[in-house]
C-alpha cells in the first residue's frame, strides 16, 4: 500500500483501466445485435428490381407503381408540361433544381418519382393543387410541380428519384 | 408514507408478516390510513380513475393479443376477427380502443388540474416530472397500438409519425429506417411496434408506482394551495377518499360504458376499416382526436427559421414543427421552475386564472385545428395559439409571479374549509412534517 502513495500509475491502476476499457466495448458489443436486429433484413435488403412497360403509360397519365414496398409515380408528360418545367426560374424554387436533373436525357417526357412527399411521407394528389400537371400534399399543404420539385408548404426536398435506367424506349428498370 | 407509520398489527400473521416482508404496512399507509388533505374536490378523483384505466388497458390489452396476429397479411383481419368470432371479443375490444381515449380524457384533465392549482411547485417537482414521463410514455404506447389494426390510418400515421425522425440533420434517414426496418412501413415495423406496444404499460406501471411514491413523501397538494398544517386538515384515504374515488370513477365510466357499447368506433375515423394500402395516401388524414393538440402544432410551423436579410436557413419549416411539437411536452419538464409565484393555487392568483382560461382555450383550439384542413385561415390561427401556448410557459409565467398581486391565503387547511372563524389548536397538536 505504501508503495501506492507515490501518485505513479501502478499495474493496478492499468488492470483497472483496462478492465473498465473492456467491460464497455464488451457491453456495447453486446448491445449492437439488439439494435441492429432492427435494421432492414438482409430479405428487405436484397433490393429488388422492378421492369415496367411505359407502353401501358398514355401522354397526360399518372400510374402509381410498387418499389421496395414504396409507391413509385410514372408520369407520362404532355410537351406543354415538360416546357413549362424546363422554364421555370431556379430562382422560384425552394430547392434548385433544373428540370433536365429530374429526367434522363431524351427520355423528358418520363417523370419517374418516389411518391412520398418528403415532408412526413404522404403520397401527394396529382393535379389537384395549384400547378398544373404537379401534386399537392393534402396532409400538410405542400404543393408540387410539373416536375415534382416542391414548390410551397413545409416540404424541404423535391420528391426523391428512385434509382432506374431505360433498357428501351418503352422498358424502364427501377433499382 | 409521509409521517411515521400508524400501522400496528393485530394478529399472529399479520405480526410474522410485518417483520418478513412488511407489505401491508406499505398498504396500510399508502392507501388506508394515508393522510389527506379535507379539502381535495373531484378534480383531485383523476389519479385513481387514471390507475383503474391502466389497469383496463392492460388487462383488455392482454387479452385481446390471445386472438390478434401481428403480421401485415393477417392484422386487419384478426381485429375483424375479434370483433365478430370471438365471445365477447366485440365488447373487449372496444374497451380497449374506447379506453384509450378515455384515458387521455382523464389525463388531460389531470395534467390541466396539476397546471391550474401549482401542483408541480416546490416540493413536488419530481413528481410532476415523473407525470410528464408517464404522458410521454402514453402518447407512445397508444400511437404504436393504434398501428396495430394495419388500417390506412394506423399505416399512414406510422408513415408520418416515423417521418418525424426524417428531420434530424445527418441521421435522419438512417434512423427512420432502423425504426421501420425497412424503407417503408411493412411487416417488420407491425411486429415491432406490437412488441414495444406490449412492453411500454408496464414501464408506465413502474413510473406510475414512482408517481405515487413521490406524491405520497410530501402528501397531496389542495385547492387552497397551502401544505398540511396539523390533524385538523387531514382524512384518512380509507374511508373518504377511496368512496370519493369510487364514487367519480362510477360517473366516469358511465361516457365509456356509453361509447363502448353503444359506439366503439365513434372516435375513430372509418378509414380504418380500409386495410392498410402502402400505395394511396387517405385525403384527409388526422391523428386520433387526443394526438391533436400537438399535430396543430406541428403544422403550424410553415416557414423556415433563418439569419434574418439572408438566404441561411437555420431550422427548415419541417424540422421546425418536428422541434415546436416535441417542444410543446418538453417545456412541461421545465414547468416547475418558470413558474415564478409563490402562492401555489390560482385560485388566490386573479391575474393567472385569465391567462389560465386563454391556455385552456389555446389547446382545445389547436386540438380543433388538427383536425382541420392545413390552409388559409386554419394555419393563422394555429399559429396564434401555438404562440401562445409557448409564450404561456415561457413568457407569461416567469414575469407573471414576480408581478401579481395575489389575493390572501387561507392559514390553514381546515380555515379554508370551515372560514376564518374555525378556531386553532394548540401548537402541540402540530404535526411533524410538510412546512
Amino acid at each position: 500500500m505504501t508503495a501506492d502513495v507515490k501518485n505513479e500509475p501502478t499495474r493496478r491502476d492499468f488492470l483497472y483501466i483496462a478492465t473498465g476499457a473492456v467491460g464497455v466495448v464488451g457491453v456495447g458489443s453486446a448491445a449492437w445485435p439488439l439494435v441492429d436486429q432492427m435494421n432492414p433484413s438482409a430479405a428487405v435488403q436484397a433490393l429488388a428490381t422492378v421492369e415496367f412497360d411505359l407502353s401501358t403509360v398514355e401522354q397526360g397519365a399518372l400510374v402509381l407503381i410498387k418499389w421496395n414496398g414504396l409507391p413509385i409515380f410514372v408520369r407520362h408528360r404532355t410537351p406543354d408540361a415538360i416546357a413549362e418545367a424546363q422554364g421555370t426560374a431556379l430562382a422560384d424554387l425552394k430547392d434548385p433544381a433544373p428540370d433536365s436533373a429530374r429526367v434522363k436525357l431524351g427520355q423528358e417526357q418520363w417523370l419517374i418519382m418516389i411518391a412520398n412527399c418528403t415532408h412526413l411521407g404522404c403520397v401527394p394528389e396529382f393535379d389537384t393543387g395549384v400547378f398544373r400537371g404537379g401534386w399537392d400534399c393534402k396532409c400538410h399543404g405542400s404543393q408540387y410541380d410539373s416536375a415534382g420539385r416542391v414548390r410551397s408548404g413545409p416540404a424541404p426536398k423535391n420528391l426523391v428519384l428512385p434509382p432506374y435506367e431505360f433498357l428501351s424506349d418503352t422498358l424502364v428498370k427501377i433499382g | 408514507m409521509s409521517g411515521p407509520s400508524t400501522y400496528t398489527p393485530k394478529n399472529g400473521f399479520t405480526k410474522w408478516m410485518d417483520s418478513r416482508l412488511p407489505i401491508l404496512r406499505l398498504v396500510n399507509d399508502s392507501f388506508v390510513d394515508y393522510p389527506t388533505p379535507r379539502n381535495l374536490n373531484y378534480w383531485w378523483t383523476f389519479g385513481a380513475i387514471l390507475s383503474f384505466m391502466l389497469v383496463v388497458q392492460i388487462v383488455t390489452g392482454v387479452v385481446l393479443a390471445m386472438n390478434y396476429v401481428p403480421t401485415a397479411a393477417m392484422a386487419f383481419d384478426s381485429v375483424e376477427f375479434i370483433r365478430r368470432d370471438v365471445n365477447w371479443g366485440r365488447i373487449i375490444q372496444s374497451a380497449h380502443a374506447v379506453g384509450a381515449s378515455m384515458f387521455f380524457a382523464a389525463v388531460y384533465i389531470h395534467i390541466f388540474r396539476g397546471i391550474y392549482y401549482g401542483s408541480y411547485k416546490a416540493p413536488r417537482e419530481i413528481l410532476w416530472i415523473l407525470g410528464v414521463v408517464i404522458f410521454l410514455l402514453m402518447m407512445a404506447t397508444g400511437f404504436l397500438g393504434y398501428v396495430l389494426p394495419w388500417g390506412q390510418m394506423s399505416f399512414w400515421a406510422a408513415t408520418v409519425i416515423t417521418s418525424f425522425f426524417s428531420a434530424i440533420p445527418l441521421v435522419g434517414d438512417g434512423l427512420v429506417q432502423l425504426i421501420r426496418g425497412g424503407l417503408s412501413i411493412d411487416n417488420a415495423t407491425l411486429t415491432r411496434f406490437y412488441s414495444l406496444h406490449y412492453l411500454l404499460p408496464f414501464m408506465i406501471v413502474g413510473v406510475v408506482g414512482l408517481h405515487i411514491w413521490a406524491l405520497h413523501v410530501p402528501g397531496n397538494g389542495n385547492p387552497a394551495g397551502v401544505e398540511v398544517k396539523d390533524k385538523k386538515d387531514v382524512l384518512p384515504f380509507h374511508p373518504y377518499y377511496t368512496m370519493k374515488d369510487l364514487f367519480a370513477l362510477v360517473v366516469f365510466l358511465l361516457p365509456f360504458a356509453w361509447f363502448m357499447f353503444f359506439a366503439p368506433d365513434a372516435l375513430g375515423h372509418p378509414d380504418n376499416y380500409i386495410v392498410a394500402d402502402s400505395q394511396v395516401t387517405p385525403l384527409h388524414i388526422v391523428p386520433e382526436w387526443y394526438f391533436m393538440p400537438f399535430y396543430a402544432i406541428l403544422r403550424a410551423i410553415t416557414f423556415n427559421i433563418g439569419i434574418p436579410f439572408t438566404d441561411i436557413v437555420l431550422i427548415n419549416s419541417k424540422l421546425g414543427g418536428v422541434i415546436a411539437m416535441f417542444g410543446a411536452i418538453i417545456v412541461l419538464f421545465f414547468l416547475p421552475w418558470l413558474d415564478s409565484s409563490k402562492v401555489r393555487s390560482g385560485s388566490f392568483r386573479p391575474v393567472f386564472k385569465g391567462f389560465y382560461l386563454l391556455l385552456v382555450i389555446s389547446f382545445i383550439g389547436l386540438g380543433w385545428l388538427g383536425s382541420k384542413p392545413a390552409d388559409g385561415i386554419y394555419v393563422i390561427l394555429a399559429q396564434g395559439f401555438t404562440a401562445y401556448y409557448f409564450g404561456y410557459f415561457l413568457i407569461i409565467l416567469p414575469i407573471l409571479g414576480k408581478i401579481e398581486t395575489t389575493r390572501p391565503l387561507p392559514n390553514s387547511i381546515s380555515e379554508s374549509v370551515l372560514g376564518p372563524s374555525a378556531t386553532r389548536e394548540p401548537a402541540a397538536a402540530t404535526m411533524q412534517g410538510a412546512e
